[in-house]
């Protein structure tokens, strides 16, 4: 019986044998760590010729996970997107509250299978840490979690979480203290515990082959929203939305309709306060190629090559790279790339919330306030397909600071969350 | 700029730096320090100091922002330099008035992203102009090194891949063919900042990789006094010596003191490879 859940790449198309996607990807990484990225090359080709690997996987995923998440119009939502059909792709509703246990859970079933008993990880806002955790309490392996000081204080409920299952969540207190630093620092734990350890990279970049197999673990959000819309709508939709930091999300929803050359693949990347600020996040927009975290990619970068700090309200996108297959697109004129601000995408969190009940994570509400730009762009006729990549529990501190809900903010709320802008109702 | 002899880069330099060590019977001495720090003259007058004290060749850092393979020392290090505005063309100063000051050998070590950014033909002929002898680019791997070989050879610049104890016997080949100069072997699986013992690995990794190659293999990582210099002299043609430089100037009360302390630390060590050469070799 064929996998229903895992399903990589059937063309096999990309990347090619050096890991390359055009001119994007490849395997910059140190003489040391080389050994271990090709056993992981090797042993997940193994794993996808082995149909043990995606019977295990495929029932992790139904029983575990609770695939396939469900996909749900928001007609309430979509009264501000011009009239424009809008389906969200619930990854929130996935077990951990986020797609990211799709691609954990695959690389969890790897770790076991190279006889390894160490994972480590990066995260940014937390999910990825949340779910590696998760998959190391449930395989029962040792779990160090990196992450930025900085989202730490802003994901402090994340932190809670992961320690509760058992993870050692290590501050990290270089440069940035954010996303980019954290994974510098699994670099260097990964480096000295390479033997015991494997680095359970958490999106579509890194040294090859982290790009392709991650991406093929998430491919099902794709393929089951393609099934899914044209069962509902009757036809494929004229965009596929998702927020862009690492681009894990969007490549997994984007992949599945890139042969369907009616379907717009839009990634939506953080403009924090304003790609014309210089406080931001949106590598695609205003980065140039270059090197980071092995692979060549678009990076946020000065004019000798120095790393950049980014800035985004969501600790999730707040990334000077970018997977190199959206590099890839990019380039090939296939997939578009818009920049969203903190301000569109608190706005869009609030509006979905109000209007649908359902409270996405602030990482997504980048992909929403683009939907709701794109909507617009296509008129009543328009068919939408967003990923809603997770919930938005983890940012209700940030959110209610930035609204003023706290009732110590009461004077604030009245200025900050212009509460008569929207009342709950399509206007 | 162009590639012509009188322009080139001192791959020989460096060849013939390490030739004559091993004539002497003992291991070449190795120092690494980041340029720009503590500011761009003082680096320079480190480089200065190691020489003086006793270094053969000196690598000198070319700060990055993210230094995946740096343990805390030397981001420290490059912290500063880059937070007191550190250029490619102040590194390429700091080769240029180091090599003219004590005609020996200068490489620089970095990773790949500054030098790709900056353009590798340009890098290549104005490293080669102020006098270079090559590169060590820590993550550029040889299977992603073609362009860059195919400009340092250009300009009579080595390149100094490094090997790891984890590198299976087909790749250190494969490795060692493409390198020039000499071929760095990491003593341990890690990032850089000094050890208590530099582990035995570091010897077996040097024998597999002789057995590959003619080239020099100089050992690196967690090296940092004369004892330990001495053990690997024992084994090496070289022995590299970083973080416990850095270490050094961080440590000191003024810059005066930071070069007194490089430049006591280079005469220690360059007594423990020739007492390495003369115990065990």
């Amino acid at each position: 019986m064929p996998s229903e859940f895992f399903v990589p790449d059937p063309e096999g198309r990309t990347p090619d044998a050096n890991g390359y996607f055009g001119a994007f990807g490849g395997t910059f990484i140190p003489e040391a760590l080389v050994a271990a990225v090709d056993e992981v090359a090797v042993e997940y080709e193994k794993a996808k010729a082995d149909p043990a690997f995606a019977r295990e996987l495929d029932d992790l995923l139904t029983h575990y996970t609770g695939r396939p998440s469900a996909l749900t119009e928001v007609p309430r939502f979509a009264g501000h997107a011009g009239g424009a059909r809008v389906f969200l792709k619930r990854e929130d509703l996935n077990h951990t509250g986020s797609h990211k246990i799709n691609n954990v859970l695959g690389q969890a079933l790897l770790t076991r299978r190279m006889g390894k008993t160490r994972v480590i990880a990066e995260t940014g806002a937390g999910q990825h840490g949340v779910a590696t955790a998760t998959a190391c309490a449930l395989f029962g392996l040792d779990c160090t979690i990196y992450m930025g000081e900085v989202d730490t204080e802003r994901q402090a409920l994340n932190v809670a979480r992961m320690r509760m299952l058992g993870a050692e969540v290590i501050a990290v207190k270089s440069g940035s203290r954010t996303l980019k630093d954290a994974i510098n620092e699994a670099f260097r734990d990964w480096v000295a515990n390479v033997d015991h350890t494997h680095y359970l990279f958490g999106t579509v970049a890194g040294p090859h082959p982290f790009p392709a197999m991650v991406r093929d673990f998430h491919r099902v959000i794709g393929v089951e929203a393609r099934r899914q819309i044209l069962q509902r709508a009757g036809r494929l939709p004229d965009a596929a939305i998702a927020c862009v930091g690492g681009g894990s999300n969007a490549i997994g929803l984007f992949h599945a309709f890139i042969p369907d050359a009616g379907v717009r693949l839009i990634g939506c990347e953080p403009a924090g306060h304003g790609v014309e600020t210089g406080e931001h996040a949106a590598t695609l927009t205003a980065g140039e190629p270059g090197i980071l975290h092995g692979s060549r990619s678009y990076v946020l970068q000065d004019e000798e090559g120095q790393i950049t700090e980014p800035y985004s309200i969501s600790a999730g996108l707040d990334y000077p790279g970018i997977g190199p297959e959206h590099a890839y697109l990019k380039d090939s004129g296939r997939g578009e790339y818009r920049a969203v601000t903190d301000d569109d995408a608190m706005r869009a969190l609030r509006l979905l919330s109000r209007t649908e009940g359902i409270i996405p994570a602030i990482e997504s509400a980048h992909a929403l306030a683009g939907a709701l730009e794109v909507g617009r762009e296509l008129g009543e006729d328009g068919l939408i397909v967003v990923n809603l990549s997770g919930r938005g529990d983890k940012d209700m501190d940030t959110a209610a600071r930035y609204f003023g809900l706290y009732d110590t903010d009461a004077e604030v709320a009245e200025d900050a969350s212009g509460t008569a802008e929207i009342e709950g109702d399509a206007k | 700029m162009t590639g012509t002899a009188a322009t080139g880069g001192q791959i020989r330099l460096l060849t013939d730096t390490i030739a004559a060590a091993r004539a002497e019977g003992r291991a070449a001495l190795i120092a690494y320090l980041p340029a720009g720090f503590p500011t761009v003259d003082g680096g320079i007058e480190a480089v200065k100091a190691v020489f003086d004290g006793g270094a053969d060749i000196v690598e000198v850092g070319l700060p990055h922002s993210d230094p995946v393979l740096d343990g805390p020392v030397i981001q420290t290090a490059d912290d500063i330099a880059l937070r007191g505005g550190v250029k490619i063309a102040d590194v390429l100063r700091t080769v240029r008035e180091a090599h003219a000051a004590t005609g020996k050998p200068v490489l620089v070590m970095t990773y790949w992203n500054p030098i790709d950014r900056y353009g590798v033909e340009r890098f290549t002929a104005e490293l080669a102009e102020a006098g270079g002898a090559g590169c060590i680019l820590p993550d550029l791997p040889v299977q992603e090194s073609a362009l860059w070989r195919e400009h340092a050879a250009k300009h009579d610049l080595a390149t100094v891949f490094v090997v790891a104890p984890s590198s299976k016997d087909e790749r250190l080949a494969t490795i060692t063919a493409a390198g020039s100069g000499f071929v760095y072997a990491a003593s341990l699986m890690g990032v850089t900042g000094t050890r208590a013992s530099v582990g035995a690995q570091a010897r077996t990794l040097v024998e597999r990789t002789r057995a590959t190659t003619d080239l020099p293999v100089c050992v690196g990582l967690g090296v940092s006094d004369a004892d330990q210099a001495a053990e690997v002299a024992g084994f090496a043609d070289g022995v590299i010596v970083g973080s416990a430089f850095v270490r050094r100037m961080l440590d000191a009360p003024d810059e005066a003191a930071g070069l007194e302390a490089v430049r006591t630390l280079a005469g220690d060590l360059a007594r423990g490879v020739r007492t390495g050469a003369a115990t065990t070799r």
